[in-house]
Parts: structure tokens; sequence; C-alpha cells
């Protein structure tokens, strides 16, 4: 198998499309307790939670956005984009430190998923 | 999440994220000890093995499953649940990027969303990235091997990867709010293992029909179908 980087880009295209359509979605979801916090107010342990130190985006609200339902959903759509930047520069990191290595020579497996 | 405050005006800890204050400092402490040695074996062995393919593949699974997570649904007695995501990014990415993706998930949630405390986010990462991701590999590891090329055994390994992650993840949770002194194991662990027991089958149901998806439409990012294509198949 062998990803050229036009697939590489079109996966990761419709798979950040598919993100941000769930976060789409995302005040339709569910807002009973789940299920650490229902086991904490059924036993009564949920007082001993404390506020966080700092709050950036706290309950998944984007700031400056009246509508509830807007401020979810770019809250949503915030926090995708930034996890796939981090965990998209992670793999772009551990790809190039990976090639800076004399080939074969730490184990790497050099199959022929290894060229673009 | 944003229309029905908790009688208590707490942070919202959803799924199983542990808010600071349930864990002790020693339990938080060795929280953060056990994420990092696991986070910096599986840097290690990632790179070791890292495959071209993986890099749309974790800002991928990243994305997906923090959208993922968001989406709580309804689970019995006014209780929900969302979805973890460890065990199909374990299937998609293998046990060492898929803790990454995991932990990068995590550790957004608590330092931007403030879901799932600053204090506890070592144990948390411990119990979805570390927990969730191992167990998750061996249950589809052992009953994968006994699938071969046999997909609908895969769909059940992977439902039952899923399901067992969520269980474990939750008791391993129950063991840290006791040894914290936050709730006793008698009371925590049932209650935690039984909401998280019907969670999990949420969890195992996304989870197959995301490998069926992908199966659909690009199947050659399977590990169990790519041995069935030719290595020439572009």
């Amino acid at each position: 198998m062998r990803l050229n980087s036009h697939r590489s880009i079109a996966l990761f295209a419709t798979g950040l499309g598919i993100a941000l359509l769930i976060a789409l979605f995302s005040p339709l979801a569910s807002t009973s307790p789940d299920g650490l916090e229902r086991v904490a107010e059924d036993k009564g342990f949920m007082e001993t939670a404390k506020e966080p130190p700092f709050k950036v985006m706290a309950d998944y609200a984007f700031p400056w956005v009246g509508n509830e339902k807007a401020a979810t959903i770019l809250a949503g759509m915030a926090g995708a984009l930034l996890v796939a930047g981090m965990t998209s520069g992670l793999a772009f990191g551990l790809q190039r430190i990976g090639k800076r290595r004399p080939a074969g020579s730490n184990g790497r497996q050099t199959t022929a998923d290894s060229d673009t | 999440m944003y229309a029905v405050p908790l009688p208590t005006s707490l942070p919202d800890p959803a799924g199983m994220h542990i808010p600071d204050g349930f864990v002790s400092a020693p339990v938080a402490a060795a929280g953060y000890l056990v994420a990092g040695i696991a986070l910096a074996f599986a840097v290690r062995q990632a790179d070791r093995k890292f495959q071209e393919r993986l890099v749309p593949l974790m800002g991928v699974m990243g994305a997906f499953i923090f959208a993922a997570q968001m989406m709580s649904f309804p689970v019995a007695g006014g209780t929900s649940g969302h979805m973890l995501g460890a065990a199909l990014a374990t299937i998609l990415l293998g046990p060492w990027a898929a803790m990454i993706v995991i932990a990068c998930v995590v550790g957004v949630q608590a330092l931007v969303f403030q879901d799932g405390g600053l204090a506890a986010l070592g144990t948390n990462v411990v119990n979805m990235a570390v927990v969730g991701v191992l167990v998750s590999y061996a249950v589809y590891g052992i009953v994968g091997a006994l699938a071969r090329d046999n997909r609908r055994v895969t769909y059940v390994a992977a439902f039952a990867a899923a399901w067992l992650s969520i269980l474990t993840a939750a008791v391993f949770a129950s063991v840290e709010l006791a040894m914290s002194g936050t709730s006793p194991l008698n009371i925590a662990l049932p209650a935690m293992a039984g909401v998280h027991a019907l969670i999990g089958l949420g969890e195992g149901l996304v989870t197959v029909a995301a490998l069926a998806f992908i199966t659909v439409t690009r199947s050659d990012l399977l590990p169990f179908t790519r041995k069935e294509q030719t290595v020439e198949a572009e």
C-alpha cells in the first residue's frame, strides 16, 4: 500500500470535516449528568470537587458568543482543530525524527508505507 | 452541558473525567508519574514503528475523538455517557500512537475546556489513554488473533475491546477515588462499574460503526483489511 500526499490530504480533509460536522450537532448532546457525576451525586461526594484554578473555555462555551448553542458548536470546532493540530504536529515530528536516522538503524520498519 | 446547570455550579466533568478535589495529592502525583512514563515509552515505540499513514490518521483521529467525546448520549436512569475512543484509535493507529492521541485529547480537555481537573490530569491520562488503550490492545489482539480473516469476528473483537476498555478505565477511576479517600471502594466500584458497563455498550456500537464506515470508504486504512489486499494495490 502506498499513501500518496493527495490521498493523505483527502483523508485529512474528510476526517476533519466529519469531526466538525459532529461538533455542529454537539448542542444535541445529552445534558444529563454523566457516569462519574451520577455516582458522585448519588454517593454524596460531588461537593469535594474543586473549581479549576483558571478557565479558558469552561463547560465548552466559546467566549464572546451569547447564543449558547453557537458557543457550544464553536467550542467543539475550536477543540477539534486544536487537537488535530497537536496530533498532526506530533506525527510530523515523529516522522522527521525517523527520517534523520539512517534507514533501518533503529529497528524502524522501512515498509512501502514510508515513502511518499 | 449548556442547558441544565448542575445543582452545585461545579465544573462539568464529562464521562469519567475526574475533576480536581476527587483525587488526593499522592494519587495525583502517582498519576502524573505513571502517565509520564507511559507516554515517554509510547513516543519511543511510535517513533520506532512509525508509518507514513499515521501522519494524516493521527490528526484525524484526534479531531474525531475530541468531537465524539462531546456527543453525550443518554444512558438509563437520567445519566449520560460518551465515547472514549481508545479502542477505535488502538485498532486504527496501533497502541502507541493511540496513547499519544488520547492523551492529547484529555490534555486539551483539561487545559482549555476545564473538563477533568488539572491536578487530576495525570490520573485521567492513566485511566483513559494508558489503561483504555492497553486493554483495547490486549482484547483486540487476543480476540482478533482468533479471527484471522473473518471480518465479523473482528467486529466482535472491536466491540469487546471497546466495552472492556470503558469498564476497566472506570474501575481504575474507582480505585483512585477510594485511595484518595473520596469514596470507599465498596461504594464507588459497583456504582462506577454498573454505569460504565452500559456506557461501554455505546462505545462498542460507535466503535464498530466507525470501523464499518471505514471498511466501506477507505478499507486500506484498516490493519485487518490491508493484509487481504495486494501490496501494490495502487
